[in-house]
Parts: structure tokens; C-alpha cells; sequence
């Protein structure tokens, strides 16, 4: 039996545990062959491969070989969000999908995964647990407090957003597309922004005083005084100038520039 | 110099955390407030390594991981910037800048390094192409762990070189250093907040009522600066 004599089911074919973890495991290393022609295809076949060997005639039939070289096909999506269309995908092909239908499906999930994905992780949480950290290292809590905090916080979300993505692809099939309008991933990346610029105002004025150094760097109370607001005051200033100059003048170039005159100002002093 | 035995742990290190930038498994230990830290950690002065870790951390922020786009390599290059600033048990005035420093300039470097491996990738994916279209499971296994192992070579060597350059260097700008610690550290600091703050609020300015937002944040974090 070919995957083109199999009738599409309602209902999620049977698929074991031990392929949905390798599934789910391998989705860690998703962009692991990343490049520019392909960009994820060969990551979403490598990730699907442990669920195809299921398909009728197993890892040396035909259906299992069609499916591969399908789902190694060009793609390009968040790494994160790419799960949504690996479940979906699995479950296309365990039900035996047309194979223009699934490359279909694989061409139009490209950009709204790609684009709900760096508003909500790249612009939105990444963002929102940095700023936590620098938040907690302004209020001078230790390095492995910060570490762990960030990590365990960042990591929180980001496993926590890939096991959804795949179970609700599986779930939905190639109609998950419905799912990615619920409310909280739409309205989520406007929270999050919100958020950020909360965070950002509380925590940057703190990471600066802390990077001055009023405790545990000997630096003396008057110069601190004159340092902390001279410092913000530059911040201003410069976050100012880097908000209006063209996207393309790049700040931490800037900051490059500013640090490398910094140096060479005190060397050859 | 910098011996071979030294030079180990921190290429291992420094390939975990650069692979952890693309490859795997993007949990953001490349993020340069946990590789600074290891960093700072592993060459003996985790305060040095942590402060170098939230400098870079606002300078990275402006910088989004966007697939197709060519963006500075965080990982190794905290690991090295928090090293070079730990490098000395005793935190010298300019130790922190130069750790930045090099923390900056190593992720330049380290983006045109992982261009060059998204382009190798590309040449490998290409001859991999005829047996991949036939369906072959060894032609998709061998090509990603080809590009995983890859990752982890390059951010190991980045990690090497870099130390391998910087560290003289910073022996003898540390040496020769004249600007105080107050001075020195407000320019850092200012630079970096500048970068994050700017950077956060061209992604984030469009949501309603963005300003109030970051303004109630700013007034609380001055009086936590004040009172604390």
C-alpha cells in the first residue's frame, strides 16, 4: 500500500512514544544543517524521520522514502514554531496526504510561523527574561543566582512553547493554522512589549549604577555621585541619537567605536 | 601566553555555548550573561565575568537571532570577553572595558565565521541533494550531524584564536592603563544601556501606551538606584 491509497482520517493515527520523544528531542536540533538554499527543510526531515519510519513498509518502503525526501524540502520558519508544522506535517503523512496538499500546507506556514515567532520569542520574551536578569544583577543578587534565574525562566517558556507547538500540529493536522489565531499568541508579542518597556525602565538604571559600582569596586562617593548621573544622562542622549539615526547604523558598532577610543584614549596617555 | 592546558577547557566550553547560538539547543547559554559569567568563572573571577556578562547582555539585546540574517555570535564571544575580563584574580581599573571590548569585536568575528558555515552547509546540503530527493535517511542524518559538528569545531577554534590574540594584548593594555575606574565604568555603562534602550524601543514602541510604560519603569528604577 502506497501513502496515496490511504483515505485522510478525522481521527490522529497511532504514532509510539518512543518516536514522539525522538521527535520531540530532535526538535533541539532543528537548525543544525541551517544554509541559505535550504535554509530548515533538511532540520524538519531530520526531525520527522523517527515518526515516518511508521508509515506502512517501515524505514525501506517507498511511503517512508517519498515522505523524507518531502519534508526535506526548502523551509524556513521560527526554530521554535517550526514544531507546529513538524507535528502537522507527521500526522499529514502518517494519514496519507496528498503529497501537493502537504507541500501546500509546507509553502504557505513559512512566513506566519517565521513572523509569530520573532515577535513573540526574538522581540517579546528573549528580551523580557534578559532584562530580569539585568534586573536581578542590579539588585545585586550573585552570578548564579542571575544564571539560573534567566536560565530557568527563559527555558521555561521556550520548552514549554516548542511541546505545544508539536502536540497542537499533531492535534490539528493541516488545519492547525486555525490554532495560531488564538488570543494569546496574537495579542501575546503586545504584552510582552508592554513588559519589556516596564523592564527596561526599572532595570537599566539599576545595571547601569551596579556596572558604576557603588558597592565592591572601591570607587569613591564623590565620584560616584558625579559618574552615575554624567552616565545617564549620556545613555539618554546616546539611545536618543541611535532611536532617530537609519536602522542600519547598528548600536553596538557604535559602542565598538566608543570603546576602542575609550582604550586607546588610556593607553596612550 | 596562554598555554595549551589553559587553552582547553575554555575552546570546549566555547564550542558548547557558540553551537548553542544556532545549532543546539538555542537554550540562550549562549546569551552573554551566562557565557561571560562561565566565562569570568572558569578563569577565576566570576564577579568580573558576571559584570562583562550584563554589559554585553544590553549590548545583545539590539541584536534579534533572525534566521537568514547575519548577526553577531554571542556565545564564544561572551565566553571570551568574561575570560579576558576575569583574567586577573584582582579586578584591574579597564578590565571590564577591555572584556566588552573583546567581547564585541570577537562577536563580529564570530558572525562572519558562522556566515562562512551557513554557506559550507549550503555546499553540503547541495551534494546531498540527489540522495536526500531519493529519500535516504543517512543522507539527512549525515548532513545535519555534519553541520552540528561543524558549529562546534568553529566555536571552538573562535574561542582558541581569540584567546589566543587577546590575551597579550590585554596584559599589556591593562599595564599601560590610565583612566579611573569611575570614568572608565560610566562610559561603559552609559554605552551599553544606550545600545539596550534603543534597541527596545524601536521593537517595542508600537504597543499601545508604550511610553507610560517605559517611563513608570524608568521613575521606579531611579528611586531604587536612590534609596538602595
Amino acid at each position: 500500500m502506497t501513502a496515496s491509497d490511504r483515505a485522510p482520517t478525522t481521527i490522529a493515527p497511532a504514532l509510539s512514544w518512543s518516536a514522539r520523544i525522538a521527535v520531540f528531542t530532535r526538535m533541539f536540533a532543528v537548525q543544525g544543517s541551517w544554509n541559505y538554499e535550504t535554509m530548515l527543510g533538511p532540520g524538519i526531515g531530520f526531525c520527522a524521520e523517527p515518526a515516518l519510519r511508521e508509515l506502512p513498509g517501515g524505514p525501506d518502503g517507498p511511503a517512508y522514502r517519498d515522505a523524507l525526501a518531502r519534508e526535506t524540502r526548502y523551509f524556513n520558519a521560527h526554530p521554535y514554531l517550526a514544531a507546529v508544522a513538524i507535528g502537522a506535517l507527521v500526522r499529514a503523512e502518517l494519514e496519507g496526504r496528498p503529497a501537493g496538499q502537504i507541500e501546500r500546507f509546507r509553502t504557505a506556514m513559512c512566513g506566519p510561523l517565521g513572523s509569530l515567532g520573532d515577535r513573540l520569542v526574538w522581540a517579546g520574551w528573549l528580551p523580557f527574561c534578559s532584562l530580569v536578569a539585568l534586573l536581578a544583577f542590579g539588585l545585586h543578587a550573585s552570578p548564579l543566582v542571575i544564571v539560573l534565574l534567566f536560565l530557568g525562566l527563559y527555558n521555561a517558556g521556550h520548552v514549554a512553547l516548542r511541546a505545544w507547538g508539536v502536540s497542537t500540529g499533531w492535534r490539528s493536522g493541516l488545519r492547525v493554522a486555525a490554532s495560531l489565531g488564538s488570543p494569546l499568541l496574537q495579542r501575546g508579542p503586545q504584552y510582552l512589549a508592554r513588559a519589556v518597556l516596564f523592564l527596561a525602565g526599572l532595570a537599566l538604571p539599576l545595571a547601569i549604577a551596579r556596572v558604576i559600582g557603588r558597592r565592591g569596586l572601591e570607587i569613591p562617593s564623590h565620584d560616584w555621585k558625579i559618574a552615575l548621573p554624567l552616565a545617564a544622562l549620556f545613555a539618554i542622549v546616546l539611545a536618543a541619537l541611535l532611536v532617530r539615526l537609519p536602522a542600519r547604523v547598528e548600536g553596538w558598532r557604535a559602542a565598538l567605536v566608543v570603546l576602542a577610543v575609550l582604550i586607546l584614549i588610556s593607553i596612550a596617555r | 601566553m596562554i598555554g595549551a592546558a589553559q587553552l582547553l577547557p575554555f575552546s570546549l566550553l566555547g564550542a558548547l555555548v557558540g553551537a548553542d547560538v544556532v545549532s543546539f539547543p538555542q537554550a540562550m547559554l549562549s546569551r552573554p550573561i551566562v557565557a561571560a559569567t562561565l566565562g569570568g568563572a572558569l578563569a577565576g573571577n566570576v564577579a568580573a565575568g558576571v559584570l562583562t556578562g550584563a554589559v554585553l547582555e544590553m549590548v545583545a539585546m539590539e541584536t534579534l537571532p533572525v534566521g537568514a540574517s547575519r548577526y553577531p555570535e554571542w556565545g564564544s564571544a561572551s565566553l571570551v570577553g568574561g575570560a579576558i575580563a576575569g583574567w586577573h584574580p584582582v579586578m584591574r581599573p579597564g578590565a571590564i572595558n577591555h572584556g566588552v571590548f573583546v567581547g564585541i569585536a570577537t562577536a563580529w568575528a564570530g558572525g562572519w565565521s558562522m556566515y562562512a558555515l551557513r554557506r559550507l552547509n549550503g555546499v553540503w546540503a547541495e551534494r546531498a541533494l540527489p540522495a536526500m530527493e531519493a529519500g535516504s535517511r543517512r543522507a539527512v542524518m549525515s548532513l545535519q550531524l555534519r553541520g552540528l559538528t561543524a558549529d562546534l569545531f568553529r566555536a571552538a577554534i573562535v574561542t582558541a584564536i581569540a584567546l589566543l590574540v587577546w590575551t597579550p594584548i590585554n596584559d599589556y593594555a591593562l599595564a599601560h592603563w590610565t583612566v579611573g575606574r569611575a570614568a572608565a565604568h560610566s562610559i561603559l555603562a552609559a554605552a551599553a544601556a544606550a545600545v539596550a534602550g534603543g534597541a527596545i524601543w524601536r521593537q517595542s514602541h508600537g504597543a499601545a501606551g508604550s511610553k507610560w510604560y517605559l517611563l513608570a519603569g524608568a521613575v521606579l528604577g531611579v528611586v531604587l538606584v536612590i534609596v538602595a
